[in-house]
């Protein structure tokens, strides 16, 4: 191994491909009956986390850097005057069984720019997986990118070798995407996925009857979309992500807050900030409509077009459906509890199950864990509710009172991104700790 | 009130448990035999670990709970938390005094606070599923850590089933005693073996890629540190090769 040569690949491969945001390495098990190298317990685990706060579960990198490209939002751009590298495949895949080995990584994300054409660069990510999966016997994650434009061919042997695939969409919007990306078309995004959504379904039905057949990507179909980068409003991103998990059954989709790259005139410029605190509510929303059974339109809709970055959404929509409240804990059933603003799901199976033993009262609640500053205005226990049954009617005030209490953590995000101070000028007064809601939105693999 | 002194084994605990109900121990504690001083009010009196009456405890827990219950309440013996005992005899006595399982009974003190200990044991046990990091030196993969709780019994079929082609041995610096895995099982050992004896002088060449992906990987426009220390506490990067100085 020639260390010197292989560091400065790593350095610059590694920072090209750390805007793909997906770290997961859950979903897949991958047992070891044969005793070689590796296994998925389905679990997932983030080995480190970088200064930024985000999890490193992967060895996340390009192939190559090059790219025959121009979107004017990727780095990798062809147009962009930066140093170039190259992994051979044996360079990537001694790097991946070797962190494997020392336990850092549960596994490899691989990633590409776009050289020659789009199967010459896949069929190149595809021999890498094979290589892991048949020659060394590696039962560890892979999550491969498919390159736009790639053979259906290529992208039946990649879900035969990945754990993970999957296709960007980029820009949430069609207008964005032709404006920002002229040379990618949308449908040379959706193909991949109907492509791949299909290989699933069917390796999924067929499991059923013959339990040999292999697996086709068994942990799923994933993507990616950059945010705050074309003015798009929070509507048209839910809309565009709700559409990918119907229709082709994602499993995931990932809202990355656009970094500024570069001083081209259709992008905010360099030096602005990254939209951090509207990146998290987007995933909030996204983590409501996959694990709480809330659907898309009960929180964004024409007339409600952007989420309110001072409040987590489900206090948002509870807000605006007062009528429905108080819930009683000791009656309501899992379903309405799971809308109760501080309450998720640990709470709500803590809940159900000692509520069989005798009426809960808020101290109980407050012990096991809820976050009784939001939840206590909207929910009913043994003992009775004073201070919702003041505010009741007045979803201004309560509103008010919510948003005073909320974590000064937000505080300075909701002066960079300027939106809604106005509205939270309060906020400098009195705060009391109160955990986010849906935290640890970045590790899901924990 | 009477101490019943056990040897500190799990054994040796459930035993201590028998042997509340058996002698009519109303009010008692158990304490390590290693942990009581003689400054303790009442009787001491010693356990004699017995795994026919340790079996009958272990036992009565999973038939009047579940699997998941058991575990964690062995969970909250590797805690080694200050007065677990007390919480677990109060826990045992709460389960085994209810007609139906009241191992989900989460308004009730004792439940609550063991379900609240097993979650920071599986915590840490998790934590340490990602935090060991490994050190080739001659034949075996060798590494070194310091969890909160007692998880090395917790962490070992992980490890075999991942690492099965390979020899490893993780060593709690801690409590002084490491896992050994040989190709076949795994053993517990409480010296350090000697074909491990490490060179910690300079860092592995994979480490210091390692380090180098570690911080290409980083968007500095995001930097975080709250989180960043949140996720990893100042207390474990001592053993993080990607947390030293250059």
């Amino acid at each position: 191994m020639n260390y010197e040569r292989i560091t400065q690949k790593l350095s610059i491969l590694a920072d090209a491909a750390k805007y793909d945001v997906s770290c997961s390495s859950s979903g897949s098990k991958r047992s070891n009956p044969e005793k070689k190298l590796g296994d998925s317990s389905g679990m997932g685990i983030c080995h480190s986390y970088t200064e930024d706060g985000r999890c490193v579960s992967l060895l996340k990198i390009l192939l190559t850097n090059y790219c025959i490209f121009d979107c004017a939002y990727c780095v990798s751009r062809r147009s962009n005057d930066i140093q170039r590298a190259a992994f051979t495949v044996e360079e990537v895949v001694d790097l991946t069984i070797n962190f494997y080995r020392r336990n850092y990584i549960e596994g490899l994300f691989l990633s590409s720019g776009i050289f020659k054409n789009a199967d010459y660069t896949m069929e190149r990510l595809v021999r890498i997986a094979k290589t892991l999966r048949l020659e060394h016997g590696f039962n560890g994650y892979i999550h491969l990118k498919t390159i736009p434009g790639a053979s259906e061919e290529l992208l039946r042997e990649a879900g035969l070798y990945a754990d993970r695939l999957s296709v960007n969409i980029e820009i949430p919007t069609d207008d964005g995407l032709k404006k920002l990306a002229p040379e990618k078309k949308r449908d040379e995004m959706t193909t991949p996925m109907r492509q791949i959504s299909a290989g699933i379904t069917v390796s999924k039905e067929e499991r059923k009857v013959l339990k040999s057949t292999p697996a086709f990507a068994p942990a799923g179909l994933s993507s990616q979309m950059v945010i705050g980068a074309t003015g798009e409003s929070d509507l048209d991103i839910m809309q565009t992500a709700d559409q990918l998990y119907r229709q082709y059954q994602l499993k995931r989709v990932y809202y990355s807050g656009y970094v500024p790259i570069s001083n081209d005139q259709r992008l905010p410029g360099l030096g602005s900030p990254v939209p951090m605190l509207r990146e998290h509510r987007l995933y909030q929303t996204d983590w409501l409509m996959r694990f709480y059974g809330f659907q898309m339109q009960e929180i964004l809709h024409p007339d409600y077009r952007n989420l309110d970055l001072a409040l987590d959404p489900k206090t948002g929509w509870a807000l605006q459906n007062l009528h429905l409240f108080p819930v009683d804990v000791n009656r309501a059933d899992r379903e309405m509890l799971l809308r109760v603003p501080g309450i998720g799901h640990k709470s709500v199976d803590k809940i159900v199950a000692a509520r069989r033993f005798r009426a809960l009262t808020f101290d109980h609640l407050q012990k096991m864990g809820v976050s009784m500053s939001r939840a206590r205005y909207f929910l009913l226990c043994q003992d009775k509710n004073e201070t919702l049954r003041k505010s009741t009617g007045d979803s201004h005030q309560l509103r008010k009172m919510l948003i005073r209490q909320a974590h000064s953590k937000y505080q300075s995000a909701l002066v960079q991104q300027g939106s809604l101070f106005d509205q939270v000028e309060e906020t400098t007064a009195l705060y009391t700790a109160a955990t986010p809601d849906l935290h640890h939105l970045f590790s899901d693999s924990l | 009130m009477n101490t019943l002194e056990y040897d500190g084994s799990f054994e040796g605990f459930l035993t201590a448990i028998f042997d509340c109900y058996a002698q009519k121990q109303s009010d008692a504690r158990i304490r390590k035999a290693t942990a009581v001083s003689a400054t303790l009010f009442g009787v001491h009196i010693p356990v004699q670990t017995d795994t026919s009456k340790s079996n009958r405890v272990w036992e009565a827990l999973k038939t009047k709970t579940s699997q998941e219950a058991a575990r964690h309440f062995y969970c909250n013996f590797l805690s080694e938390l200050p007065d677990f005992e007390d919480h677990l005899l109060e826990y045992a006595r709460y389960i085994f005094a209810s007609d139906k399982d009241a191992s989900r009974d989460f308004s009730h003190p004792a439940v609550l606070r063991t379900a609240q200990v097993a979650r920071m044991v599986g915590r840490e046990k998790h934590r340490m599923e990602a935090f060991v990091r490994f050190r080739l030196s001659g034949e075996v993969f060798h590494a070194t850590i310091q969890p909160d709780f007692n998880v090395l019994p917790l962490i070992g079929p992980h490890f075999k089933s991942r690492y099965a082609d390979q020899r490893w041995f993780i060593w709690d610096q801690a409590r002084q005693y490491g896992l050994l895995y040989d190709l076949q099982d795994l053993q517990i050992v409480h010296e350090t073996p000697e074909n491990t004896a490490l060179d910690t002088t300079r860092p592995s060449d994979y480490a210091r890629l390692w380090k180098t992906y570690f911080q290409s990987t980083n968007i500095s426009e995001r930097r975080n540190m709250k989180l960043h220390v949140q996720h990893v506490p100042y207390r474990y990067w001592k053993y993080l090769c990607e947390k030293q100085p250059d």
